[in-house]
């Protein structure tokens, strides 16, 4: 492993112990008194009435998708700013025709109105 | 050479840690205090001198009121999903360049835990981990308002993810490399705060960063008003203190990534400038904090004078604003860097 | 020392976790045992050298696609993929079709097997590893040798994007 990552393992190891051990004190201190009114899920004092995880928009999984595709994009773009300066006017055309093929695609979702919510 | 790897990192760790704890406790503390001086209040008054000792109030509160899991919660995930939200809030930080190195007790000490070659990536990557504890803690809570408000805090999270992270991409083709520590040294060598390199660039971050931590005007997935306490109603007790102890190690770090990116972090104001070389005299570390506090100050600002946003709006401004912004930006700093 | 234990703590939770995906019943514990299985993927990429694969990994996998597979298990509601609901009568469960997937599944194994025994017989890379994988070097390749591989992919996801606004349009149009 390279050395400069043996810091992150370490703060990873820590940050979940920390996490762990903040939750224990609070179970000593803390009085437990439950009822069943107390334990049911919060829906401003009426009974719940349907089951919460029902069916939801489409358009969440829209974002969803449309995220991942920009998101593949744009770390293909990372190594490409690393080294624009060696890479010179080359670099810059393939990137730009890379990019208008992905305008073309954020203009027809835009066309198809998949960013319109409301 | 194990003092090297594991002590002096896991020193350092710890430092960070707590700093980032009590960073938090008194910025809940400033937060009230600046909201209320806007508005004309005092604020916290009661514990302590000028209440200074609220957020000790605080901690105590939260560890001594009940754990409360609802019956139709899913357990296991209710548990986790905190800690989902905790865990990659904190260890960001690994990154974080507070400061050069300096010799300290006769031995070359950086000022940061560790310098990674991928460092801002890293830093895009753990962001991208921690959606996960509030899309989980509102479909562990099998409640309805936290449901809802974790669907839209995560749309509104991935939405605005998109464009920040092209806004880096045009940060690193000024900077020509990844590494947070790199990114400062070309500010320094280059003679120049980014955020005069690249405002628009700025912007983008900013408001996306607002955006990513929840805060406001962008705080939707809290509003109140329609969706009670957001995706974390059902929690209570520490549980709920590591969703808020996650939400402002966020606000922290975005300053800190800001600061490193655009007001050349640990480096002096105008590093061009020979007449104000008098200002090395303060020690860099703070002038990183410095600046990562005006930043901080700003969110509360912003919160204390902006109305919320609606969820459309929202949606709108990241989708049809921000990224075709981001885009263009790339694309000019591109043309700029192949022409200069 | 630490390195072998690192190694097979990232080995032991990413076959662990893989094989829980398979194990569970409820499809939202699967999308986080994968999510698991990603990031102690994203370590042993770590530990061969390859930080930017690793980052990619996490961004890309863990931060994105199992988002959007999480989006898709909530948006179905599909809580226990129970077998006694199984649909008998659905075309992918016709018996000759059920024969197919266990031939698959049994030359899976047959490759599997045959990669493990030939990987042993492959000499180990020697050379400098440190500089071959830095995002400089993928970025110099990626944007020389492999120019046209990468402008194809910026029609792959066009296609994705095209397809995928496509599906949910004629859904939310309704």
């Amino acid at each position: 492993m390279p050395q400069e990552f043996v810091p992150i393992v370490l703060f990873l190891l820590v940050a979940i112990g920390f996490a762990g051990v903040t939750l224990l004190p609070s179970r000593l201190l803390q009085t437990n008194k439950y009822n069943k009114v107390k334990l049911d899920p919060y829906e401003c004092g009426i009974q719940p009435a349907t089951d919460a995880r029902d069916r939801y928009s489409i358009r969440y999984y829209l974002v969803a998708m449309l995220f991942v595709i920009f998101d593949v994009e744009t770390v293909f773009m990372f190594p490409w700013a690393v080294i624009l300066e060696e890479l010179g006017w080359f670099g810059l055309i393939e990137m730009m025709v890379f990019l208008f093929i992905l305008v073309v695609g954020f203009v027809y979702a835009w066309k198809k109105g998949a960013l319109e919510w409301a | 050479m194990m003092v090297d790897q594991v002590v002096i990192p896991a020193l350092k760790i710890l430092i960070v840690l707590n700093a980032v704890l009590v960073g938090v406790t008194f910025m809940v503390l400033l937060e009230r205090k600046v909201i209320a001086w806007t508005q004309a209040r005092l604020g916290p008054m009661r514990v302590g001198p000028y209440g200074v000792l609220q957020p000790i109030a605080d901690v105590v509160k939260l560890m001594t009121k009940e754990d409360i899991t609802p019956v139709k919660a899913d357990r296991w995930v209710f548990s986790v999903a905190p800690l989902i939200a905790l865990i990659p809030a904190l260890i960001v930080f690994a990154v974080i360049p507070f400061g050069p190195e300096v010799s300290l007790f006769g031995r070359q000490v950086a000022l940061y835990i560790t310098d990674l070659n991928v460092g801002l990536l890293y830093v895009v990557s753990v962001a991208s981990i921690g959606v996960y504890g509030i899309i989980l803690a509102g479909w562990a809570s099998n409640s309805k308002f936290p449901l809802l408000a974790s669907l839209r805090a995560s749309a509104q999270l991935i939405s605005y993810e998109v464009a920040v992270t092209m806004t880096l991409v045009s940060m690193i083709v000024s900077a020509g490399t990844l590494s947070m520590v790199g990114i400062v040294n070309a500010q320094e060598s280059q003679q120049v705060w980014y955020l005069f390199v690249q405002p628009l660039a700025f912007f983008i971050f900013f408001v996306g960063g607002l955006a990513e931590t929840n805060r406001a005007p962008f705080d939707m997935p809290e509003a109140e008003q329609e969706l009670t306490g957001g995706f974390h109603t059902e929690y209570s007790g520490m549980r709920f203190a590591l969703f808020f102890l996650a939400e402002y190690a966020n606000m922290i770090v975005v300053s800190a990534v800001a600061t490193t990116l655009f007001l050349g972090g640990w480096l002096r104001p105008f590093p061009n400038v020979a007449a104000l070389s008098f200002l090395d005299l303060v020690p860099a570390w703070c002038w990183f904090l410095a600046k990562t506090f005006v930043f901080l100050y700003i969110f509360l600002w912003v919160r204390a004078t902006l109305p919320r946003y609606r969820y459309d709006q929202l949606m709108r401004l990241g989708w049809k604003v921000l990224i075709p912004l981001a885009i263009a930006n790339v694309v000019v700093s591109g043309l700029v860097k192949v022409l200069l | 020392m630490g390195e072998w234990l690192l190694f097979y703590a990232f080995s032991l939770v990413a076959i662990l976790a893989s094989a829980l995906v398979i194990g569970q019943r409820n499809p939202m514990y699967s999308v986080l045992l994968l999510v698991a299985s990603f990031g102690a993927s994203a370590g042993l990429y770590v530990q061969l050298d390859a930080p930017f694969v690793a980052v990619t990994q996490i961004i890309v996998y863990a931060g994105a696609v199992m988002v959007l597979f999480l989006y898709v298990v909530m948006l179905l509601n599909q809580p226990r993929e129970d077998a006694s609901e199984w649909d008998r009568t659905h075309p992918l469960r016709r018996p000759g079709l059920a024969r197919l997937g266990a031939i698959l599944a049994a030359l899976l194994v047959v490759e599997l097997g045959w990669a493990l025994v030939r990987s042993g017989t492959l000499g180990a890379f020697t050379g400098d590893t440190s500089s071959l994988a830095s995002v400089r070097t993928i970025g110099q390749v990626m944007f020389s040798d492999y120019v046209f591989a990468f402008e194809a992919t910026s029609v792959l996801i066009l296609a994705a994007l095209v397809g995928g606004v496509y599906l949910a349009h004629r859904e939310g149009s309704r």
